[in-house]
């Protein structure tokens, strides 16, 4: 399970409907609980980078990825996840995204349809890497 | 001792562990010791082909290790090491960013114009550094297409043809010179390329493509360029790419007339979508009967290269299901629309093609030479002519080309009716006479004859072998040959 607060949802919604029609992704910051994470910040990648974001599907490089866990840790944060975008496609992980995932991250994918986001939905790597599994994103309303 | 740091998605599988410490003499070696202490970490750093993940990176003391050996990276006592994930993702699969070649001094001076655009770039001019392209014929559309493609610094182009050059090529094709008259094709397209960008590899393939070898030569490449001039070639083509899943750059020419698309069956339509059937043999000129204009597969090639680097670079907006249609003669471009149709015997939801076919039975070609035993061709070859003429047989020669080719060269004393106005114009044959029929090769001339026939003409009818072709070559070298 994943909580996620209406604010940052509201923030993934915003950034995949800017970046439509490419991709948008980003890290989702947060703690690893006993059976939940929860996420405290999201922390966008792509809006720079459309021109590249155009003709790729490599989201997130290495070296964005270690900015990204340097500024965690000094928030005393993990990276918990990463989100992105579906444009025109359903909020269902590609088999190309399941050879490029690793247990344990919450992967939340959001359906763009026509500039307008749909649907958004959490997702887990099996452990044995065999499929996905849809895990509960549960919206709590921001203080 | 070398330190390795894992990130917390990798933890739950080494104890939770964040650290863990081990002697390893390169990259390689660390990561292989890390994976036998803890097997369950293995399927997430390695593929089923035991090579590493293309999304896991290592990186020794916050350099990452693809910009030094890789695995091979030496480590010293006291490294650091850390693995850290790139996130991939999405609808498409693309190359992976990192593992692309890079660029020379000299090619980035040579790709500036390239590089300074935002849809290019040094990526995108890595990416066509990393492709391969296999271009069919180094004809009409392969010599721009092949040139172009050199000179955008596509990585590796295959080159297939069997022909020798002829001075009747050089009205068009580009690529081979006068001094090339005489070679063949792929060794005088292999020097032109060459000389162009030295950067590139080219590959050439001194043969036919056929049903035999054509999956084992495009297993090699990325993208194909249909440069071929007949529809068995293009038909085979097609399946072989539809059944590779690789796209077909295709482009075809006729007279003023050229078509382009890019059929790429994964992603779309492909040529049988269009055409399911291909026409019956003969109603479809090839340019040798009936002409091109020499500019034409300059354009139509130079689009096919287009779409072609469109297509490494990942581009938008490829002619994936779009015909494109061009009148040279009006200038004017015009767009059809493809669809994939679900009942392609290729590449639709029950195919029935599933493997290569024989293609010239396929376009009804075997069959044609019993169909023209069945109407019993009776055949004069061009010296037993001249001989008839010399002592003045009393026979009379009709011409079935067109006015135009009558204007080029003729047989002396020959009479023009164009094939398509040979029953109309029946009346005008002498049926008393022994009439000799010609065309340029002999093809037409034994349509015309057998049209002849069909609708009842009574006379004696003979088909002049090789046409005036023969003619020239065997009687009279002073009627020029086109």
């Amino acid at each position: 399970m994943i909580h996620l607060l209406s604010d940052q949802k509201c923030q993934i919604i915003a950034h995949a409907e800017q970046d439509y029609p490419f991709e948008c992704c980003g890290l989702l910051l947060g703690k690893f609980g006993e059976t939940m994470k929860s996420v405290h910040e999201t922390f966008a990648i792509s809006n720079a980078r459309e021109e590249v974001a155009k003709r790729t599907r490599f989201l997130i490089t290495p070296a964005e990825l270690l900015a990204g866990e340097r500024y965690a840790r000094a928030r005393e944060l993990d990276i918990v996840g990463f989100y992105h975008s579906h444009p025109d496609h359903p909020a269902i992980p590609s088999e190309y995204d399941r050879d490029h995932a690793w247990p344990t991250y919450s992967y939340v994918v959001v359906s763009v349809a026509a500039g307008k986001a749909g649907d958004i939905r959490s997702w887990e790597l099996e452990p044995d890497r065999t499929r996905f599994n849809e895990e509960e994103l549960s919206e709590r309303n921001s203080k | 001792m070398i330190t390795i740091n894992l990130p917390t998605a990798l933890r739950q599988f080494t104890a939770g562990k964040a650290q863990v410490e081990l002697e390893a003499s390169t990259v390689g070696e660390a990561l292989q010791s890390l994976s036998s202490q803890f097997p369950d970490l293995r399927r997430h750093l390695y593929n089923e082909q035991n090579s590493l993940r293309s999304f896991v990176n290592v990186y020794v003391n916050d350099e990452d290790t693809r910009h030094h050996d890789g695995e091979k990276t030496p480590l010293r006592s006291g490294d650091t090491l850390m693995i850290v994930p790139s996130i991939a993702g999405g609808v498409t699969v693309e190359t992976d960013v990192a593992s692309l070649p890079s660029l020379s001094n000299e090619e980035i001076s040579r790709y500036g114009r390239h590089l300074i655009m935002p849809e290019v770039g040094l990526e995108g001019q890595r990416r066509l550094k990393n492709a391969s392209v296999l271009m069919i014929g180094t004809g009409g559309l392969g010599a721009p297409s092949g040139m172009y493609l050199a000179a955008a610094g596509v990585g590796r182009i295959g080159i297939v043809d069997f022909d020798v050059v002829e001075t009747s090529n050089l009205q068009r094709q580009i690529i081979h010179g006068t001094s090339d008259v005489g070679r063949p094709k792929i060794e005088s397209a292999r020097d032109r390329l060459r000389n162009i960008n030295p950067h590139i590899e080219i590959e050439t393939h001194e043969t036919r493509l056929t049903s035999q070898n054509a999956l084992k030569l495009l297993a090699n490449y990325d993208i194909v360029v249909d440069g071929t001039d007949n529809f068995p070639t293009r038909y085979l083509v097609n399946d072989a790419c539809v059944l590779m899943g690789k796209p077909n750059v295709y482009g075809s020419i006729f007279r003023f007339e050229g078509q382009a698309s890019v059929f790429w069956a994964t992603r779309g339509a492909c040529y049988r979508c269009l055409y399911p059937e291909p026409p019956p043999p003969g109603l479809v000129p090839s340019c040798a009967e009936g002409g091109v204009l020499g500019v034409l597969p300059g354009i139509v090639g130079a689009i096919q290269a287009n779409e072609t680097i469109k297509l490494i670079l990942g581009a938008p907006d490829t002619l994936v299901n779009r015909l494109l249609l061009f009148d040279a003669w009006q200038m004017k471009f015009r767009e059809f629309k493809l669809r994939k149709d679900p009942d392609c015997p290729v590449c639709g939801d029950s195919p029935t093609v599933t493997t290569l076919i024989d293609y010239e039975e396929f376009c009804g070609l075997r069959s044609e030479p019993q169909a023209t035993t069945n109407v019993e061709l009776e055949e004069m070859n061009a010296t037993d002519l001249k001989q008839r003429l010399d002592v003045r047989d009393d026979l009379q020669i009709i011409d079935v080309r067109e006015p135009s080719e009558y204007e080029i060269a003729r047989i002396p004393g020959s009479r023009l009716i164009p094939l398509g106005q040979i029953v109309s114009r029946m009346n005008e044959i002498d049926p008393s006479k022994e009439t000799v029929v010609h065309c340029k090769g002999g093809v037409r001339s034994a349509k015309a004859i057998s049209s002849l026939k069909q609708a009842g003409f009574p006379g004696r009818l003979v088909n002049l072998k090789g046409g005036i072709s023969a003619w020239s070559n065997d009687v009279d070298p002073g009627v020029p040959k086109y």
